[in-house]
């Protein structure tokens, strides 16, 4: 019997269908089409893969790292790439450097994420409620914006770590808190041109207050432009936590952050460049993997792409 | 029961010296069950008329009422339950990424409505589209669908007054007809009162009983729509609206 082929074939039209029976039924199909358009796009494919080996490295690193990160061998220090036992060479007090990047991977992604999560969310918010709102609501929540925009972003970090202490924490809050104006700019450059629209006035027409007609109805239509500048964001958001780990207020010494690795290696950088870059591919091929993903799934974001034309 | 009056309505945009009015001391009453046209040309302020009725134009002066109740700089919640609009283009007036489902679900909602299911397929229905276009998104509408479902969502709250904004001009010409049915259809199973911005002289006369003709945000002439198809209107400008859509003569 080719049972188990028919029921196949019967899962798939009935996630491909064109008429689904219930919401939810519709929600799977949405989710269905979304996943063969992003599997369609190669590259963004290629970062998922990257993303997802990062993350499954950083779920096993005590298992994979072939060290300990934080040992230090003096007597093995600055070796070179090949080194039996050391793959990837140590750094300048013999740690080995495979381990720490495995290690860093961790502390990288935890930035990365609470900065992703915190910038884009407060930048948004503050955005759309400027332009929703109008008038001295606008004027004031842009002028705070134009203000945090005004310092170089590294120095408010440092502002803000000098005020809120050392540590990975508050380095990733002061990063935040220096990355969410240009969010807010571009969220509220897209309220605009919707708010006028008809369908904010048919939805008025309803009755809908501001706050939902914000979150439901101006939120979606600003994502796509959002997550392109998250992805983009990346690569600059791992660099600020290292620059802030080698001016020793953000991951402090022992921790192998991979942005401080390469503050470190720096030293060396002429005699023993693989100690910088090391890390520095990690960092590259990370944010690499983010714009390629991010620019996929904005592709799969916009239902108006995409299959009927 | 829904009688819409308008008295010395003013409306403008703007302040000091960039203030424009765009509708000036407009009044006329459109008695409940009726079905009232507004035309003239672009800018003549009959659509600014319909904006401030539902309060999305804040600055007017003068009275408006609808079914006996004044109405305030605010709209009373239950207002939207008895008035609602349908926009001018289909293809500005649907949130791009709301299914035809999210959208009337949403409406509902917002109305308190319980029984949200069933509802949205009787408004599907109602409006002549298939409960295969429920989960549809408006880019895969063709512009008659999406008027269609642009009906099917001010008529969800069960209203008695629909305003419309000139709803067949983004239309082909062949759809037109079928969304103007469609809307007579409504009106008698509804008992509807409607209030129609058009510049289409024949869609007015299809439709209306009585029509006031507006010039630069002034009513010059009341009129029945029997009066008008007889071409005997007593205001110059209207007979110029009417010679005009005779169509094109040639001189001499």
């Amino acid at each position: 019997m080719s049972r188990t082929s028919q029921d196949r074939q019967t899962w798939r039209q009935w996630l491909l269908t064109d008429t689904p029976t219930s919401r939810a039924h519709a929600r799977a199909v949405a989710a269905y089409n979304g996943w063969l358009r992003l599997r369609a796009n190669h590259m963004a494919m290629l970062g998922l893969y990257i993303l997802l080996a990062l993350l499954l490295v950083a779920l096993l690193a005590p298992w994979l790292a072939p060290h300990d990160p934080l040992a230090q061998d003096l007597a093995n220090r600055l070796q070179p790439l090949g080194t039996p036992g050391h793959p990837l060479g140590t750094d300048s007090l013999g740690r080995d450097i495979l381990s720490r990047m495995i290690y860093g991977a961790r502390i990288t992604l935890y930035i990365v994420t609470l900065v992703a999560l915190i910038a884009p969310i407060v930048g948004l918010l503050v955005g759309t409620v400027a332009g929703y709102a109008g008038g001295w609501t606008d004027a004031i929540l842009m002028r705070v914006t134009d203000i945090f925009l005004a310092f170089p972003r590294l120095v408010l970090a440092l502002a803000f770590v000098a005020a809120l202490g050392t540590g990975i924490e508050n380095a990733v809050l002061a990063i935040s808190i220096t990355a969410w104006p240009p969010y807010a700019r571009i969220a509220r450059a897209e309220t605009l041109t919707f708010r006028n629209s008809d369908f904010i006035a048919a939805i008025r027409l309803q009755g809908a207050r501001p706050l939902r007609i914000i979150t439901r109805h101006i939120w979606p239509l600003c994502l796509s432009s959002l997550i392109i500048r998250v992805t983009l964001d990346m690569a600059g958001i791992i660099l600020a936590a290292a620059g802030l780990g080698f001016l020793g207020l953000g991951a402090q010494p022992p921790s192998p952050e991979w942005g401080a690795m390469v503050a470190e290696g720096r030293k060396f950088i002429l005699d023993h460049w693989w100690v910088s870059t090391m890390p520095g591919l990690a960092i590259f091929t990370v944010s690499l993997a983010f714009n390629l993903l991010g620019d996929g799934m904005r592709d799969v974001l916009d239902p108006r792409e995409g299959k009927s034309g | 029961m829904s009688e819409i009056v308008l008295d010395r309505l003013n409306v403008w945009f703007g302040e000091g010296a960039d203030r424009v009015d765009a509708v000036k001391g407009a009044s006329f009453t459109v008695p409940s069950g009726a079905s009232f046209g507004l035309v003239g040309e672009s800018g003549s302020g009959k659509s600014t008329i319909l904006r401030a009725l539902v309060g999305l134009v804040p600055t007017w002066s003068g009275r408006m009422k609808v079914d006996g109740v004044a109405l305030g700089r605010k709209r009373p919640r239950g207002f939207y339950r008895d008035v609602q609009m349908v926009f001018q283009d289909p293809y500005a007036s649907l949130h791009p990424r709301h299914s035809v489902d999210a959208m009337l679900s949403e409406t509902l909602k917002l109305h308190g409505f319980r029984d949200i299911d069933a509802r949205i397929v009787k408004l599907l229905d109602d409006v002549g589209l298939g409960p295969q276009f429920r989960f549809r998104y408006p880019h895969q509408l063709s512009g008659g669908q999406r008027q269609r479902v642009a009906i099917a969502r001010a008529l969800a709250p069960e209203p008695s007054v629909l305003l419309l904004d000139e709803p067949t001009s983004a239309l082909d010409v062949s759809v037109q007809a079928e969304v103007l049915n469609l809307l007579t259809d409504l009106r008698a199973a509804r008992g509807l009162t409607y209030l129609m911005v058009s510049h289409n002289l024949a869609v007015v006369s299809h439709m209306c009983e009585e029509v006031a003709v507006m010039q630069n945000g002034e009513i010059v002439e009341v009129m029945s729509v029997e009066d008008m198809r007889a071409m005997a209107p007593s205001h110059p400008y209207t007979s110029r609206l009417l010679e005009a859509s005779m169509g094109y003569r040639p001189a001499g």
